[in-house]
């Protein structure tokens, strides 16, 4: 098959599927349009490419004058290194969405079994998970990011790194809340009656139904990591200059704002609004749509 | 003074499900007199509840109701605002719910639930008059007048049921709607429970309708009894005729399936198959699937309810040439 | 062959399946960390305190009585899903408290348990065949096809026909009694000789209880199960047991054969509870033996027999010594100072 066609075949699937979700109300709604944002954002990065009119890193410096407002020939405007910030917008998102999936990626992978163990075994063990957690969670997340993102130093894995760490105690909240009230219900009752070890009662009794739970945690998770990726490298802590991204003009733009220069600073912000309203859309919706209690009907 | 007190006449509530309309009450008809106890019984999903709801009209959306007439002592309450409504509702209909514990608010002292209550009503009502009313019926229920100061949760399951039955005196009503009044306690609170109603009835000469799954309460409790299946209506009649002549085969599954205490052995028959799914009744009569003794008509045709004998009402077509058949 | 002869050539002929001796559980009573700090005393829930009864070889026996009276932590801890606080609990005379987990699990091949909950006792997100193919998978006596051949014929010996349509749904696809069907195949999967029934037609629609009690009837006699019966519904357990023992505050007041509690209840607390049932028939005017108050709370339990300050004829007695659970005829037991009295007179 080559490439095309099982991009069609995809297609295929995934249109169907959005379509039936449409008429599962409102939220179903909020899912189909927070994944069309969120696809074709991912898709627009992904062809960028091929697709941008100039080349958006250091090596298309001064493709045009520095500064020029929009107009045909630049519809976004030039920046103050005269790079063109179409190609820039266009090409902006790599860098946020790489981090963000990387940190979803490490929050589920420690937060998730975490989670589980932790509160299915009980006792110490919890206690003790539970007071680091909660601690983690009190910490002001973007200052706790900052604060390990400057230890580690820049890199798209180190950013990730820092805001997983803000992000495992969430996971391991919602999941021990949901295991604390599954370890009680009579299904789990069974199947310890019908001699079910431990190892299976968690992976086939309790992870099955926590899973909405996760997906939406996660949902959440990819709206606030974009906004704190944009956070960190406004702040310095993000990329190397060369690389165009979203958080880089932005801080960009915030300093050339006060001379009237809103053009820099407008479309990437944009595009980060439009990316983490997709992701909180699909969120919204799916907790909606998981919520067991409303799926009965 | 007149003494019929209610008439219902083809009450039809509809809810709107996201699977299609669902006709949980289906065109129920029936009367009630001053001073007598009414027994409706049903399962689970019979439309008992939303019946007794729809007699408030207080069925939450997206329920409604489509049609029929409420007269009570002449006046249709299905064409009364909302507001004169609300003067109904506790005036001259109250209602018992279930579970006690959700209907009373936790934060709110007893003896304040029944100064709201009252005042709403007869605004010119002073707050310690009120509190005076609420010992006297706190005190009729067989609850200590200092309860008053207590929170809801400081009284055991029993007594907020006896509470929410002096709430529900409170202003004097004809009618009291019980809806499952004694499911969440156990069977000695529960007799305690239904003597009480019994005596407060007396009392106060109410009339109460008692909305059961437990066809030996009503039997037990009751003058007539209101059978209903999948949200129709299917016998209603005294409760002797009931007992003695159940005629609708679902009434006589039901007699034959309770067990008896009483008798030493006892055979018990089941009723086969389950409810129908509301969404999708069955073509013609909603019971026919579990029906023992159900001809061809059955599957074709919905029987409409007969008058077989004065006051004794069944929907089933065995019973038609009997009944006179109009339509 | 006379009553009193049969009796005993019954109870000679029929052997103990479980025995509980002396069984107590208590439950700490959870404090705010305030009273933690206030108080050194650690308050109880004496959920199940001291009870000795045995359940004979293909009988059907009952504990009886209201909520919280410990009859479902007593069902719960036989089938060692609960720790008892202490006393001891026999299966074919082999004691299974305070069994190894490997031990334990082999021990659940031959008891099990239906559930009160027809809707929170399957795993929503696991298909009906599946459930009920996992206790096979779980001790490894059945896989594949051959897995699927035994569901599918125990499908069909609980009534869920066709089989093949049932194995395929979800939990939430089936009606109440449907699952009830469902929950009863599980349990029997595993071919096991002693059933604890918690209630299992406590939340099904009246109009479908029967049928599932006589399913559950035919089962014992076709698959030579025993059964302890929990309810709190005395006009079921009338129809569907052999022996009834009657719990208050956890403890058994009265114990016996089905005829002997309901036609000749001792214990005042047996005779008010009889007189509290609903009876389906208008003619029948009863009379209800009135209660004090409510039950009391199980943290707090009256001194004396525990029963006193709601019994309308106690004595001194009553207040001062707790009675025990002693034998008035050959199959009745009856724990009351009065009952006693009565029978020397």
């Amino acid at each position: 098959m080559t490439r095309l066609e099982v991009k069609r075949s995809m297609l295929a699937s995934i249109v169907p599927g959005l379509a039936s979700l449409g008429k599962k109300g409102l939220a179903g709604w909020l899912v189909v349009i927070g994944t069309l944002i969120v696809v074709s954002i991912v898709f627009m990065t992904l062809i960028a490419p091929w697709i941008t009119p100039y080349d958006p890193s250091t090596r298309g410096i001064n493709v045009g004058r520095p500064l020029t407002p929009p107009n045909p020939q630049f519809p976004f405007g030039t920046n103050d290194l005269g790079q063109d910030m179409l190609s820039r917008t266009i090409a902006g998102g790599s860098v946020m969405l790489q981090v963000a999936v990387l940190s979803v990626i490490i929050c589920i992978i420690i937060g998730v079994p975490l989670g589980l163990f932790s509160s299915y075994v009980g006792g110490m063990l919890d206690r003790t998970t539970c007071l680091v957690m909660d601690s983690v969670y009190a910490f002001p997340g973007l200052i706790l990011a900052i604060a390990i993102a400057a230890t580690l130093g820049r890199g798209v894995v180190n950013m990730a790194l820092s805001i997983a760490v803000v992000y495992v105690p969430s996971y391991f909240r919602v999941i021990r809340s949901q295991v604390l009230s599954i370890k009680e219900t009579p299904y789990v009752e069974a199947a310890k009656s019908i001699g079910a070890k431990n190892r299976t009662i968690l992976f086939k009794y309790i992870l099955p139904n926590v899973v909405p739970s996760i997906v939406v945690v996660a949902t959440v998770n990819f709206a606030d990591a974009i906004l704190t990726a944009a956070g960190l490298t406004f702040i310095g802590l993000g990329v190397e200059v060369d690389i165009p991204d979203w958080g880089w003009d932005l801080a960009n733009g915030r300093r050339l704002l006060p001379s009237g220069v809103w053009w820099v600073i407008t479309f990437p912000g944009i595009f980060i609004i439009l990316l983490a309203l997709g992701f909180t859309l699909v969120g919204e919706g799916l907790s909606e749509l998981l919520n067991p209690k409303l799926a009965e009907r | 003074m007149e003494k019929q007190l209610l008439a219902v006449e083809g009450l039809t509530v509809e809810y709107w499900a996201r699977r299609g309309r669902v006709r949980a009450v289906d065109s129920v008809s029936f009367t009630l007199d001053r001073a007598e106890t009414l027994g409706v019984v049903g399962e689970s999903g019979s439309g008992k509840s939303t019946l007794g709801l729809s007699l408030i009209r207080l069925i939450p959306p997206p329920g409604r109701i489509i049609g029929g007439h409420l007269w009570l002592e002449g006046t249709d309450l299905l064409k009364l605002r909302e507001e004169e409504m609300r003067n109904v509702r506790g005036r001259k209909i109250a209602f018992v719910f279930q579970d006690p514990m959700t209907s009373l608010n936790p934060v709110k002292k007893i003896g304040e639930h029944f100064v709201e209550l009252i005042r709403t009503h007869e605004p010119k009502t002073g707050r310690e008059e009120a509190l005076r009313r609420a010992e006297k019926l706190l005190n009729d229920v067989g609850i200590q007048s200092e309860r008053i100061n207590d929170y809801p949760h400081q009284l055991s399951g029993g007594m907020r049921q006896r509470v929410m039955i002096a709430l529900s005196i409170a202003l004097n009503p004809s009618i009291v709607i019980a809806d499952e009044p004694t499911t969440a306690l156990d069977v000695i609170v529960q007799a305690k429970i239904l003597d009480l109603l019994k005596n407060v009835q007396n009392v106060y000469a109410m009339a109460l309708i008692l909305i059961t799954h437990d066809l030996s309460i009503a039997l037990e409790r009751c003058n007539k009894i209101l059978v209903m299946y999948a949200g129709q209506m299917v016998e209603y009649a005294s409760v002797e005729n009931i007992y003695n002549k159940p005629q609708h085969p679902y009434t006589r599954g039901l007699l034959k399936s309770i067990p008896n205490i009483e008798l030493a052995e006892q055979k018990l028959e089941a009723i086969p198959g389950s409810p129908p799914d509301l969404l999708n009744p069955p073509r013609g009569c909603r019971f026919w699937p579990r029906c023992p003794s159900s001809i061809g008509k059955c599957r074709e045709r919905e029987p409409q309810p007969v008058e077989t004998e004065p006051g004794h009402f069944v929907r089933c077509f065995l019973h038609e040439v009997a009944g006179n058949e109009s339509n | 062959m006379s009553d009193a002869f049969y009796m005993r050539w019954r109870e000679m002929n029929r052997t103990e399946i479980v025995r509980v001796e002396n069984l107590k559980k208590y439950f700490p009573v959870e404090k705010s960390f305030l009273e933690k700090l206030l108080t050194r005393t650690r308050g109880f829930i004496r959920a199940v305190d001291d009870i000795t009864f045995s359940v004979l070889r293909g009988e059907v026996f009952t504990l009886a009585g209201e909520s919280g009276c410990g009859k479902t932590t007593t069902g719960k801890i036989i089938l060692g899903l609960v720790p008892p606080t202490s006393g001891r609990v026999f299966f074919r005379d082999r004691e299974i408290t305070n069994l190894k987990p490997e031990e334990l699990r082999l021990l659940r091949r031959r008891m099990q348990i239906i559930f009160q909950d027809p809707y929170a006792s399957f795993n929503p997100r696991m298909k009906i065949g599946d459930a009920i193919g996992h206790p096979l998978e779980i001790h490894g006596l059945a896989s594949g096809l051959e897995k699927r051949k035994k569901v599918l014929s125990m499908l069909e010996r609980v009534g869920l026909t066709p089989p093949e349509q049932f194995i395929e749904l979800y939990p939430h696809q089936l009606s109440g009694g449907q699952r009830q069907r469902a929950a009863i195949a599980r349990s029997l999967i595993l071919n096991p000789e002693f059933i604890v029934a918690d209630e299992p037609v406590s939340m099904i629609d009246v109009s479908l209880r029967t049928t599932i009690i006589d399913l559950m009837l035919d089962l014992k006699r076709e698959l030579q199960l025993t059964y302890l019966f929990i309810t709190h519904d005395l006009a079921v357990a009338k129809y569907i047991s052999d022996r009834v023992a009657i719990m208050y505050l956890g403890k058994i007041v009265e114990m016996g054969e089905k005829e002997e509690i309901f036609s000749n209840p001792l214990h005042p607390y047996t005779q008010a509870l009889l007189s509290a049932i609903p009876v389906p028939n208008p003619d029948r005017k009863r009379r209800i033996i009135e209660l004090k108050g409510e039950v009391p709370s199980a943290i707090r339990i009256p001194m004396g027999c525990r029963f006193h300050p709601r019994c309308p004829f106690a004595e001194e007695a009553c207040q001062k010594e707790e009675p025990e659970l002693t034998v008035v005829s050959a199959s009745h037991l009856v724990a009351c100072h009065l009952a006693k009295g009565s029978e020397h007179a």
